[in-house]
């Protein structure tokens, strides 16, 4: 008998910053409450608290894993609702006209505006909910990031002031993957509370602020996510990232930390987001943590040195290829490059062909087709933008697999500028041809990092 | 960032006639001409909208002549025909397919005549493509502005300032047809003082009452961009 052979294409698969395979072990364990343990974790009866112990447990690994206790993690459908409670939480609790007539009276100052502090490089959902809250009254600060993708803590010491009710900082970006100094900003807020004039107490007896929060969706299984190592209020992370199912996140809120519930309803994750609890994912996102926390060192000592390798081959076989971000303080598993005069959706379907998946933060790919808000935070000019590529390893990633797609890198990359009219200087910090687009309302500066 | 169409669920983001143009690029320029006279014509446009930029060049001859019958230079009354459009896309799939698509249009059958080219709209183009998604349009947008630029250039070195194409801007030159655009495009390729404008543009030469107003677009300009 003949047996036909379908055209397996080899698939490398590079784009684990943005979602991951379920890990086989995580499915397992998530079976059973797809279908025979149905039962709603609010019942009384057996299904019931069936359901409800297998929640329970579940919070009880997440809190482990976090170095916290199970009644400070609330579970979400993502990592953007997480950010968005955590964003319009805080906001909402020191929105309110009475609390924040009591931060003025507290600190007498007249005609100020609760505070917001986060940087011009984070993930969209928080941007977009600070940028709501800017059009609602809230002052908003957006630090700059220096030049290597990392913030600079002092300028959060600098801009932190009495009606600083929020700071905001990504614990790795999802797009260069630098690291911030969580622990070092969660110190210095901490001695800006205590150095804070004792105010009458708010919210209760433990209310203080500013409170800090980070987006840790990236960091999780790399990087220590240990809530008092950090010195954070909030946390948000999420199980797509870490092999675990879709659609569940887990916001850690500290207990006592002003946080006003955005979804009510039924009571549920402590009354800070109603909705009947998703078991089968949160049971999924438990065991998908305690595998990443297990295999951290191990996966950590395996791909930084293949991601070092993947760079120095990138810029030593592809001439004007930049990297973006600082070289090692970035997670393990990320390599961003600018490979200059050419488009990144372009270079993504060419080597999809050659079945290669990695992502780019060139606007043709974006909705709202505006370049990556990352890149350009690194002060260099839109093109490099365009032209910057997103690699991320994952656990299947081998060298191999490295190899394989650096040997057919260069020569799509070489067509690719046969094709582009650009030709942009390595070291530029304004766009190459700006004459190009007169006439057509260019909102940008010809010679400024500017683009908005 | 992926390239399946979320409305219909097709595997590509594009058609296969795009998919074709975009992997087997048209009257792509292979090489940068080595002497301006190469072509006859040349224009560069970008989108502000993305970042997309377009370079074109274009060759000419005569309406009933044969392309070798160069010598023969189409002037003033003379209705030319394209015999070659070459271009270079900084730019998505679409950016590469739609250049390409317009520059097969305007060449196929012997070349279409300049008057003919310019009424290519870019919905012509979205159908030779088999369509666009939506939001990408404005691509194939670009293709037709970067031909409009390319035709003035022609008109402009040929002397037939009256067929230069003013379309949203506004005309300062009246006699050599130079609009505020043109003033915009010379003020981002560099030049900063009247007389660094009037040696890329002529503008306002033998005209001293524009002058006035030629130095405050100047100043509006190098406000906007430089300032």
């Amino acid at each position: 008998m003949f047996l036909f052979t379908m055209d397996t294409m080899r698939r490398v698969y590079l784009d684990h910053a943005a979602a991951t395979p379920l890990d086989s072990r995580v499915k397992a364990v998530m079976e059973p409450y797809l279908t025979t343990e149905f039962g709603n974790a609010g019942g009384l009866y057996e299904e019931g608290r069936r359901a409800s112990d297998a929640l329970m447990n579940a919070r009880q690994v997440v809190a482990r894993a976090l170095g916290t206790h199970p009644n400070e993690i609330i579970f979400t459908s993502g990592g953007t609702e997480s950010d968005s409670l955590a964003i319009f939480g805080v906001a909402g609790f020191f929105g309110k006209t009475s609390n924040v007539a009591r931060i003025r009276e507290s600190f007498d100052v007249e005609e100020k505006k609760p505070h917001i502090i986060t940087t011009t490089f984070e993930h969209h959902s928080v941007l977009n909910p600070c940028e709501q809250l800017e059009k609602e009254g809230f002052d908003v600060i957006y630090l700059n990031v220096g030049s290597d993708g990392i913030v600079d803590p002092q300028d959060i010491q600098n801009a932190l002031c009495p009606e600083t009710v929020l700071v905001s900082i990504m614990y790795a970006n999802n797009e260069i993957g630098t690291i911030q100094p969580i622990a070092e900003i969660g110190k210095i807020i901490k001695e800006f509370i205590q150095k804070k004039a004792v105010a009458p107490p708010l919210g209760g007896p433990t209310a203080k602020w500013p409170v800090f929060h980070t987006d840790a969706c990236q960091a999780a299984g790399y990087l220590d996510i240990n809530v008092n190592n950090l010195g954070v209020d909030l946390m948000t992370i999420n199980a797509a990232k870490i092999y675990g199912p879709k659609g569940v996140g887990v916001l850690y809120r500290r207990s006592g930390v002003p946080l006003k519930a955005q979804t009510i309803g039924g009571g549920q994750e402590m009354r800070m987001r109603g909705g009947t609890e998703n078991i089968p994912c949160i049971v999924g996102f438990a065991k998908a943590l305690e595998i990443a926390e297990a295999s951290k060192e191990a996966e950590i000592n395996r791909l930084t040195p293949l991601r070092d390798y993947f760079i120095s081959e990138l810029v030593r076989r592809i001439s004007k290829t930049v990297l973006n971000g600082h070289p090692t303080k970035r997670l393990p598993n990320n390599i961003n490059v600018s490979i200059l005069d050419i488009e990144g959706e372009a270079l993504v379907l060419y080597l999809d062909e050659k079945g290669i998946s990695f992502s780019t933060g060139s606007a043709c790919t974006s909705e709202s087709l505006d370049p990556s808000h990352v890149i350009l935070a690194l002060g260099k000019p839109y093109e490099f933008a365009h032209s910057s590529m997103r690699f991320t390893l994952g656990r299947s990633t081998t060298k191999d697999d490295i190899d394989y797609v650096l040997s057919v890198l260069p020569q799509t990359v070489e067509w690719l500028r046969t094709v582009s009219p650009i030709s942009i200087d390595i070291n530029a910090t304004s766009m190459s041809h700006p004459e190009a687009f007169a006439g057509q309302g260019m909102r940008a500066k010809a010679k400024s990092k500017n683009y908005k | 960032m992926d390239v399946i169409n979320q409305h219909t669920g097709e595997r590509w983001y594009y058609s296969d006639i795009v998919k074709d143009h975009f992997f087997h690029p048209q009257n792509l320029l292979l090489d940068r001409p080595k002497n301006e006279d190469e072509f006859d014509a040349h224009g560069m446009v970008g989108s502000p909208a993305c970042g997309d930029m377009m370079e074109m060049w274009m060759k000419v001859c005569p309406v009933g002549q044969a392309a070798a019958d160069k010598a023969i230079m189409a002037r003033q009354e003379h209705e030319v025909r394209i015999v070659d459009l070459k271009w270079k896309t900084f730019g998505c799939a679409s950016a590469i397919a739609a250049t390409s698509m317009f520059s097969v249009m305007l060449t196929e059958n012997r070349g279409m005549t300049l008057a003919e080219a310019l009424r290519v709209r870019p919905q012509d183009v979205m159908m030779r493509l088999g369509g666009l998604p939506n939001r990408k349009i404005h691509c194939s947008v670009l293709a037709d502005k970067a031909f409009q630029k390319t035709a003035n250039d022609y008109f402009r070195k040929n002397g037939l300032y009256d067929k230069i194409i003013v379309d949203g801007a506004r005309v300062i030159d009246p006699r050599l047809n130079i609009t505020d655009k043109d003033i915009e495009e010379a003020v981002l390729e560099g030049a900063q003082t009247l007389e660094e404008v009037q040696k890329k543009l002529k503008v306002g030469i033998g005209s001293p009452e524009l002058t006035t107003e030629i130095e405050q677009l100047i100043r509006f300009y190098k406000e906007k961009y430089y300032g």
